[in-house]
């Protein structure tokens, strides 16, 4: 077994969801090695070259890559993964934007966001919004997966002395091209990374409102989160969204304040350690998933909350 | 301007599936079905689009079983101008799904096919980029907002950072995300008038793919349950079991 996979960083460092990738990777079993492709990404490969467990790294250091387009990147790793029984990346939007185009182009399936390896062909994963778990297996000679960090323990970020591998091959498409991106600047953790989230919904009214639970958020070191009603109405930006079709969340400590309980927020947090819902409505069903619940109006509970930190 | 939109049947999204106590698969039986909701914002984007007189027509397109036509005729009500049917029992996976539509695509020659990000079953979010690399069509994902030009769409896509904008040359795949638009709901003439739109019904053969599985379910079993806590009085006994007892803070 030899297993690819291929590590998401910002082109000066790695993203933690790598980590959890190789852990992932080193379930199934195998020579591991990583590829490192962006622009000016040298640095991240050595990094890489760090880990522990990792046999090799690949890094394609490319203005073609610079920006992760879906349409260079699947074609880079389509050649490179042909020799590998495996390919890996973290099921975050870069991995799914790229992963299914690799898989197309090696004509094989692709096995979605995996919660477990129960062996180097059979993985389980949540389908319908995490109401049930399906453990599917793969026939495919090469299996593409992509991997939900949160399931996954990180591997040491230390130990490993691999030997980095340049790889030359340029797939520039003059068919997609970059043209701008609006990246959330936060000094709070970044919220699947974070040990603590507190996330606002529908009941938190407006944008502003946000600040009574930023100030609680800067208290507990945690990141700030919302619902979709949060986003849709505007409060917060897109990148906030927890839930089925946003981001998968499992911190020690997950706050849901104003927050009904929806099956599809639900499927992206439930697998917190510790809950706690604030809401003025008894039967809202957040209340089912919560450890500690508090019926009461989030208005006077966050200034509350705020004080006795 | 053609435009295709790839529409499926799923359950609805305010039911709760549960599985069958063979663990062979969740129980469908009787459950609500309806359009994918990020189906249906790729068809108010492609209705808007003809709104506005960008696009001449809007083909949906639905792969599955006969009932897919339910769906269809939504989409018809909601300003799709005709529709296709690739008929099959199978269960297609997402591949195979990617491999019929490029023969449509061959057939009907879109400059812009519109599908979901993600169909809330499957939870599988790749059709749209497999069908991209299928075709050798660039593609925007997750998208938010859509501009098309005369020979290009840029496209803004939701991700995990933020938002990022890219430019695709026609023709080209996007993927729909929440934010792209709100769509409408049917009206009753509307509804009738779906009935009499053009529907034609296609197979597997036709378009030259054989719908093959390679990833096999061999369970589906119900998550592990939370069980529900308890509830606190106020702030401070709230604090004082996060501090002591769960330890958290
Ligand atoms: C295809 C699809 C995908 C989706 N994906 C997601 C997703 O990824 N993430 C997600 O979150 N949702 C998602 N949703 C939406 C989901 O179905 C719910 O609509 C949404 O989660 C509701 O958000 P909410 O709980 O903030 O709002 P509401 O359901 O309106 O709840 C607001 C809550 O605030 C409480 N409240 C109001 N005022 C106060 C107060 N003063 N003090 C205390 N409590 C108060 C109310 O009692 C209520 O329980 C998706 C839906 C669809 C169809
Ligand atoms: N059987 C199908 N028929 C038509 N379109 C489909 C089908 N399955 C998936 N799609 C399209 O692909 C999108 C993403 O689905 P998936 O990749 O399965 O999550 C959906 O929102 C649809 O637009």
């Amino acid at each position: 077994m030899s297993i690819l996979v291929i590590a998401e960083h910002n082109n000066s460092e790695l993203n933690p969801a790598t980590l959890k990738t190789l852990s992932a990777a080193q379930a199934i079993g195998g020579d591991i090695d990583v590829l490192v492709a962006g622009d000016g990404c040298q640095a991240v490969a050595e990094e890489a070259s760090k880990i522990g467990g990792v046999n090799k790294v690949l890094c394609a250091s490319n203005a073609a890559y610079g920006h992760f387009l879906a349409e260079n990147l699947g074609t880079l790793v389509a050649e490179l993964g042909k020799g590998y029984s495996h390919i890996l990346a973290p099921a975050t939007t870069t991995g799914k934007n790229f992963m299914p185009r690799v898989a197309a182009l090696l004509d094989v399936a692709q096995v979605s966001d995996i919660i477990a390896v129960e062996s180097a062909d059979t993985f389980k994963r949540p389908i319908y919004a995490g109401n049930a778990i399906a453990t599917v297996q793969s026939e495919d000679a090469i299996k593409v997966i992509t991997v939900r960090a949160t399931a996954f323990d990180a591997v040491s970020a230390e130990g490993g002395s691999a030997s980095v591998e340049t790889v030359d091959a340029a797939h520039a498409s003059d068919k997609s091209e970059f043209v701008g991106e609006e990246l959330a600047q936060s000094e709070r953790p970044e919220l699947t990374a974070a040990r603590v989230v507190i996330s606002g919904g529908r009941g938190m009214q407006n944008g502003e409102n946000f600040h009574l639970l930023e100030k609680v958020a800067d208290k507990l070191g945690a990141a700030v989160g919302a619902s979709r009603a949060a986003v849709d109405a505007g409060f917060v930006p897109n990148d906030y969204q927890v839930g089925q079709t946003g981001k998968i969340v499992a911190p020690e400590l997950y706050i849901a304040v104003g927050i009904s309980g929806a099956i599809q927020h639900l499927a992206g947090m439930k697998d917190s350690k510790v809950i706690v819902a604030i809401n003025k409505d008894e039967e809202a069903p957040i209340f089912q998933v919560a450890d500690y619940g508090l019926v009461a109006d989030l208005f006077e509970v966050l200034p509350q909350l705020d004080q006795s930190l | 301007m053609k435009v295709l939109v790839a529409v499926k049947r799923v359950i609805d999204y305010n039911v709760k599936v549960r599985v069958k106590a063979d663990q062979s698969d969740v129980d469908l039986a009787n459950v609500k079905m309806a359009l994918n909701p990020f189906c249906e914002i790729a068809v108010e984007e492609a209705v808007r689009l003809k709104e506005k007189g960008i696009a001449e027509e809007v083909v949906v397109v639905s792969i599955g079983p006969k009932a897919v036509q339910e769906q269809m005729r939504t989409a018809m009500a909601l300003g799709a101008d005709r529709g296709i049917h690739v008929e099959t029992d199978d269960l297609p996976d997402s591949l195979a799904v990617a491999k019929l539509l490029k023969g449509v695509v061959e057939k009907e020659q879109p400059q812009l096919i519109i599908l979901g990000k993600q169909a809330i079953d499957s939870d599988n979010n790749q059709t749209g980029q497999m069908l991209g690399a299928l075709t050798g069509m660039p593609q925007g994902t997750f998208a938010s907002k859509v501009d098309v030009d005369s020979n290009t769409v840029s496209v803004t896509r939701e991700v995990d950072g933020g938002l990022q904008t890219v430019k695709l040359q026609l023709p080209a795949i996007v993927t729909t995300d929440l934010r792209l638009n709100e769509p409408r709901y049917a009206s009753l003439p509307n509804i009738m008038k779906a009935k009499r739109k053009p529907l034609d019904t296609l197979t597997p053969d036709d378009l030259g793919v054989a719908v093959k599985r390679t990833v096999k379910v061999l369970k589906v079993e119900a998550p592990a349950e939370r069980s529900a806590g308890v509830k606190v009085a106020d702030v401070a006994e709230l604090v004082e079991k996060l501090k002591n007892e769960a330890k958290v803070i």
